[in-house]
């Protein structure tokens, strides 16, 4: 009865297909929806993400992420260093700036200055150009994405100079780093040339990175330079997740994708319930003969699943392979860069396809029960 | 021919609601259907032929009285059960046919040996031999809206027959037919439905084949009003 049962849909190959866009719809619009969303809001913790070694950020009390910082003293780093456990610890600056680009216009920078001698606080990889052209003067190094954004004329970004808050600099290399969330472009230099880029006040480190000795967790190193040192310290996921946090927090951007990811869903269940139902009452002729000739409502209802289950598996599947096919796509733009599909995406859009098949099945599976065989003599 | 008794109905009763009113359909039914013949049930639109036909198959339960089909009280079955006795012992004919549109004629004459559990390919094989004895099989492979209308009723028939019913039921078989097409059907049921152990009712008011019923029941106002092999003169 299976067989009929799937024959029966797909013999019917306009609701059939309506169906199966209504679901591949839905999924897509639900996976590509939640993907944007999350690699979005991921970006919220891309500066700690783009800092590859540190176990522990440490900053003022009131610093909450990478971008809203407050500076500490610089007697901050001996603290930390003070404390048993650190292996290692290093000054970090993040602070914004203002460039002048080529044509004359202003563009909001961000300012990264990494440790002078160990250069720690860089990307882990460069695109062009070597972390040592930093010892050369007024050295930055740019991030990929704000070289494009920078250098939109397709110009070589290697050389080129840049009046950076009334200072000289000279883009020397290009890093693969992840964008931040307003793709701001950001420039890495040594911490002492940027504290010249940036404009002075007394205290001017924004963080501390440290890493612990080993056998010391990161949780446990985080907790005793709080107590010793009076700062704040997050260990990396921490401090990523607070990133994200502010983020969802802050802005607008989890209502506008939710209603977005919502609308997936009601659409989904408008076409897929008004074909299914479409669809079961063209045949509930037939389903009424086969509830004559003896065919129980358990062999009914196991029919209505396995077409609600066909369609949404294919349905479903081609949702999934455009949702993979549009991130692919995009993935040469750098506003998309780095995109991915986190595992637990899919699951959720498959659990949003089981209740949209769940319920117009459900319903249009009543009006099949509740058809009395006798129906078809009348 | 034997005079097994097919269907016995005591004191059939039906009532439907409309609104607040209580209408009775049928007004306590007593009859038997014999094995063997072919019997016409006859009346006009709202007689209750239908839903004398219905009860007697087992698909509207009566508001009072009983059906035994066979010799099984058939609403004294639970609902699993009844469902399973029409699948072993009941054929059904519907005047649309109620073919399914995107399977074949032979997979629609399988459906109820498909239900009954058989594999789909040996339900096939055995569907297309009805075909056959129907002068269809060279359209066992097309779909029904491939075939003209007296052949998807023969599908129709295949379907009722191919699991080998004792009780076959048609609703008004030879509405849409003409004349001789409508007598060649009521031959062929004769044929192939009507047998000893095996009995074959026709819900009709096509005056043109009353001639070939065995027997009429004539059904006026919910009450039987005419049991005869013919029409009575003043219809």
């Amino acid at each position: 009865m299976l067989w009929i049962a799937i024959r029966m849909l797909t013999g019917d190959k306009q609701k059939f297909y309506g169906l199966v866009f209504g679901i591949a719809f839905s999924t897509l619009l639900i996976t590509q929806q939640l993907t944007i969303f999350i690699n979005l809001i991921e970006r919220g913790a891309s500066a700690v993400y783009s800092e590859p070694t540190a176990d522990v950020w440490v900053m003022d009390p009131v610093s909450r992420t990478p971008d809203v910082n407050f500076p500490m003293p610089a007697t901050a780093l001996d603290k930390v260093r003070g404390v048993p456990g650190v292996e290692w610890a290093v000054p970090h600056l993040r602070a914004g700036a203002s460039v002048r680009t080529s044509d004359g216009d202003l563009e909001g920078v961000s300012i990264v200055g990494v440790d002078d001698a160990t250069l720690i606080g860089l990307p882990k990889r460069l695109i062009e150009g070597d972390i040592s052209v930093l010892s050369q003067p007024d050295s930055v190094i740019i991030d990929d994405v704000g070289a494009g954004k920078l250098f939109e004329n397709g110009a070589d970004p290697i050389g080129a100079r840049l009046e950076l808050n009334d200072q000289r600099a000279v883009i020397r290399g290009i890093a693969d780093a992840i964008p931040t969330f307003t793709s701001q472009v950001t420039l890495y230099t040594k911490y002492s040339q940027a504290l010249n880029y940036v404009p002075g006040t007394r205290n001017r480190m924004t963080f501390v990175i440290a890493n612990a000795a080993d056998g010391i967790t990161h949780e446990e190193l985080a907790s005793r330079i709080e107590e010793q040192t009076g700062l704040r310290a997050r260990t990396r996921e921490e401090f990523a997740q607070d990133g994200i946090d502010f983020i969802i927090e802050n802005t607008g951007i989890p209502l506008n994708f939710g209603i977005t990811v919502a609308l997936g869903f009601i659409v989904g269940v408008a076409i897929v319930g008004l074909t299914f139902s479409l669809f079961i009452r063209d045949n509930i002729k037939q389903f009424g003969a086969l509830k004559a000739i003896g065919v129980t409502n358990a062999k009914i209802r196991k029919m209505v699943t396995v077409q609600a289950g066909l369609v949404g598996l294919i349905g479903y599947g081609l949702g999934i392979l455009a949702t993979v096919a549009f991130i692919w796509g995009f993935s040469g733009n750098p506003d998309f860069k780095g995109f991915y599909i986190p595992w637990q995406i899919p699951l959720i859009s498959c659990a949003a396809v089981f209740v949209i098949l769940g319920l117009t099945g459900w319903l249009s599976l009543r009006t099949v029960l509740k058809t009395e065989p006798a129906a078809v003599f009348r | 021919m034997s005079q097994q008794v097919a269907i016995t109905t005591r004191g059939v009763t039906r009532d439907f609601q409309s609104g607040s009113q209580t209408i009775t359909v049928l007004h306590g039914i007593d009859t038997e259907i014999r094995a063997g013949e072919l019997t016409y049930v006859v009346g006009e639109s709202g007689s209750g032929k239908t839903t004398l036909i219905s009860i007697m198959c087992g698909i509207l339960w009566p508001t009072k009285g009983e059906v035994t089909v066979f010799g099984t009280d058939i609403y004294d079955l639970d609902d699993t059960a009844l469902v399973d006795f029409r699948l072993e012992n009941i054929g059904f004919i519907f005047q649309q046919y109620n073919l399914i549109p995107s399977i074949d004629a032979a997979s629609n004459a399988a459906v109820p040996l498909i239900a009954q559990g058989m594999d789909r390919h040996e339900a096939r094989e055995k569907a297309r031999g009805m075909l056959e004895k129907l002068n269809i099989g060279d359209q066992a492979d097309k779909l029904p809206n491939q075939l003209s209308g007296g052949q998807q009723q023969r599908v129709a028939i295949a379907r009722a027959l191919v699991h080998e019913p004792r009780l076959v039921v048609c609703d008004e078989p030879t509405a849409a037919l003409d004349a001789n097409s409508g007598r060649r059907v009521m031959d062929l049921l004769r044929e192939v439905a009507v047998a000893e152990d095996r009995a074959c009712i026709i819900v009709t008011h096509d005056n043109r084949v009353f001639d070939l019923a065995d027997r009429i029941l004539v059904l006026e106002d919910g009450l039987i009003t005419h049991d005869g092999k013919e029409m009575p003169d003043d219809h």
